[in-house]
């Protein structure tokens, strides 16, 4: 680490600052990402009060019926009514993947700060870690620790936040290292500062922007791994209504022409991840100036 | 050169001891008792126990990974506990079919994604710009399994167009096996054209704002001119290069996609011993895949330094 000082680099102040938050508010595709989320947001939270049918109600007289007035999205190969199934089944990917991506951001921004304040060997070993965390694709690594603990909330939560954490802390190291560089820290560390003080107190509120960032973006991929790995049969309860396990409990009958059963709960995890990206692209677009 | 290259190896088999470490402790340490999983929660105890001596679960775990990784540089990747058959043959053939799927695609997303970032780079803060980059953008984070159904449904199920299944059978002929791959191609397609239009956009960009550029342009060349053969040569070329570290994604991609299409590659083969708890043939399908996405990044490193003069000399200095 280099304790040179530089005349610091004239940064955008406006970035950290809170009238960006209007200019975020002005963009259109934050709006309609914002509104998709909410409607999910709401859907998860009081679904099952407004929906039309049960979501766990079986109906054996009634199964594989098309979209009609009664029900909307049709009917499953057990008579569920497909369109509460949608509604109620945004709360197991919405309780999960913020949680996860949470986890990640919170582990992986301390872990950040301490390899790119401290540096050293640590910094070494943990790059290697995270190189090999990332030579193989976030869904495999999550589905073999899933299978050698056994599925459950908590474990999925646990394993995608700490699949993330490498991926966040290695972002966060590099906004670090940018900011050790400048005039404040040797100042910090004049002033007799503790360590954990300076990289805390000093360095994180200046890289907030960037992990805010990461948070969003991450929470994107936590989406699509929760999903995926509801798909592949490593969800929690099949019973329970999630979209990701609806699609693998019945895309086994999308060939005898019942298409209504995926692709709705299909359609609802694009929405949900194109409100995510429209959201963070404008957050991104505006903390870029 | 020659000592970044021998560095770069150093670092890669670092990387992948750390990762078969990683492997060996989610495969053969967390989920405890191999014998308990083979024969079920019924067995007796000593039936248990005398399998878990013949698999050699009962030595010590350094014993245990070194047998299994030096197994594994031998070729020898252990016995599947659902097959009871040598992992190895199984593993190589799976890998084929899937480099076929995997070839078709990048023979399709290569060309598209650097056509797309490039339309982009000249209409850079246009509409059509905002509107390919946040469709690629939106293409690569919705699932495979999201879009592969969304093709299903109207090409396989509504207009009856394509097959839903990837297996065109044994003995078929190559346009028939071409014509099963095109589905279970399309999701894979949509996840890897926007980072690679973001590339060639990116470089694009790059490249016409350079003095070079500017001097073509102001010494009278068509702009037709100044984009082929003074921007696009420099934008291009550096593109390809990051072609090859998206390859290990593109084997995540296609656990999803053989899943969806039940097509027997190697991601089938991984999630089928997945579902099975066939701990071997999931250790060493994972493994593999890490082996090839580092030689694929290694790979890449070692072609982006040959193609920019500027590098090379650097790393030799």
């Amino acid at each position: 680490m280099t304790t040179e000082i530089m005349v610091a680099p004239v940064t955008d102040a406006a970035a950290a600052d809170l009238p960006s938050w209007r200019l975020v508010l002005r963009r259109p595709a934050f709006i309609a990402g914002l509104v998709i989320l909410l409607f999910w947001i709401v859907c998860a939270l009081f679904g099952a009060s407004f929906a039309p049918h049960s979501a766990y109600e079986q109906s054996l007289l009634a199964t594989n019926q098309a979209p009609s007035s009664a029900h909307w999205f049709g009917t499953d190969q057990l008579g569920r009514d497909v369109f509460s199934r949608v509604l109620v089944g945004a709360r197991s990917i919405l309780l999960v993947a913020p949680l996860a991506t949470l986890l990640g951001t919170v582990l992986g921004t301390a872990l950040g700060l301490a390899l790119g304040y401290l540096g050293g060997a640590v910094d070494a070993i943990v790059g290697r870690l995270v190189e090999a965390v990332l030579a193989v694709p976030a869904v495999i690594v999550a589905f073999l620790f899933i299978v050698a603990i056994g599925p459950s909330t908590l474990t999925e939560i646990l394993v995608i936040g700490f699949i993330f954490t490498p991926l966040i802390a290695r972002t966060v190291r590099s906004a670090v290292q940018v900011e050790s560089h400048l005039d404040y820290l040797p100042a910090a560390r004049l002033l007799g500062e503790s360590r954990r003080r300076i990289m805390f107190a000093e360095i994180l509120p200046n890289v907030m922007p960037t992990v805010l960032v990461e948070f969003t973006v991450r929470l994107g991929y936590a989406i699509f791994t929760v999903a995926t790995l509801a798909f592949l049969g490593f969800g929690v309860d099949p019973s329970t209504p999630s979209w990701g396990s609806d699609i693998y409990a019945n895309y086994g009958v999308i060939g005898a022409g019942y298409w209504w059963e995926t692709l709705f709960p299909a359609l609802a995890i694009a929405s949900l991840i194109v409100a995510i990206n429209l959201a963070t692209d404008s957050i991104e677009k505006v903390l870029a100036g | 050169m020659t000592l970044y290259i021998l560095r770069r190896l150093g670092l890669a088999v670092i990387t992948l001891l750390v990762l078969s470490v990683i492997i060996f402790l989610a495969g053969q340490v967390v989920p405890g008792d191999p014998g308990r999983a083979i024969l079920g929660p019924f067995a007796s105890q000593s039936a248990v126990a005398a399998l878990d001596h013949q698999l050699g679960a009962d030595r010590p775990l350094i014993t245990q990974y070194w047998s299994w990784i030096s197994g594994a540089v031998h070729g020898d990747l252990g016995i599947s506990y659902q097959y009871r058959t040598p992992v190895r043959p199984m593993l190589a053939s799976a890998l084929v079919n899937s480099a076929k799927l995997a070839l078709f695609a990048l023979i399709l997303i290569i060309p598209l994604g650097i056509l797309g970032g490039v339309i982009a780079a000249l209409n850079a803060g246009r509409p059509v710009d905002r509107m390919i980059s946040l469709t690629g953008l939106s293409a690569a984070t919705v699932p495979e399994f999201v879009s592969g159904i969304v093709v299903i449904v109207i090409f396989a199920d509504g207009l009856k167009l394509l097959p839903s299944s990837a297996n065109a059978g044994p003995g078929a002929t190559f346009p028939t096996q071409l014509r099963y791959l095109i589905l279970p191609v399309i999701p894979l397609v949509f996840e890897f054209f926007g980072y690679i239009a973001r590339m060639a956009r990116a470089g694009t960009i790059e490249a016409l704002e350079s003095d070079y550029a500017r001097t073509a342009t102001l010494k009278g060349l068509p702009r037709r001119t100044v984009i082929f053969r003074h921007v696009l040569r420099n934008s291009l070329l550096p593109t390809i290069a990051v072609v090859a570290t998206q390859i290990g994604y593109l084997i995540g991609g296609l656990v999803v996609v053989e899943t969806l299409f039940t097509y027997h590659g190697v991601g089938l083969l991984i999630y089928n011993a997945a579902q099975q708890k066939d701990f071997p043939m999931l250790e060493a399908g994972v493994l593999t895949i890490g082996v090839i996405y580092l030689l694929a990044t290694l790979l890449a490193d070692l072609l982006s330094v040959w193609l920019n003069p500027r590098l090379r000399t650097g790393v030799t200095g």
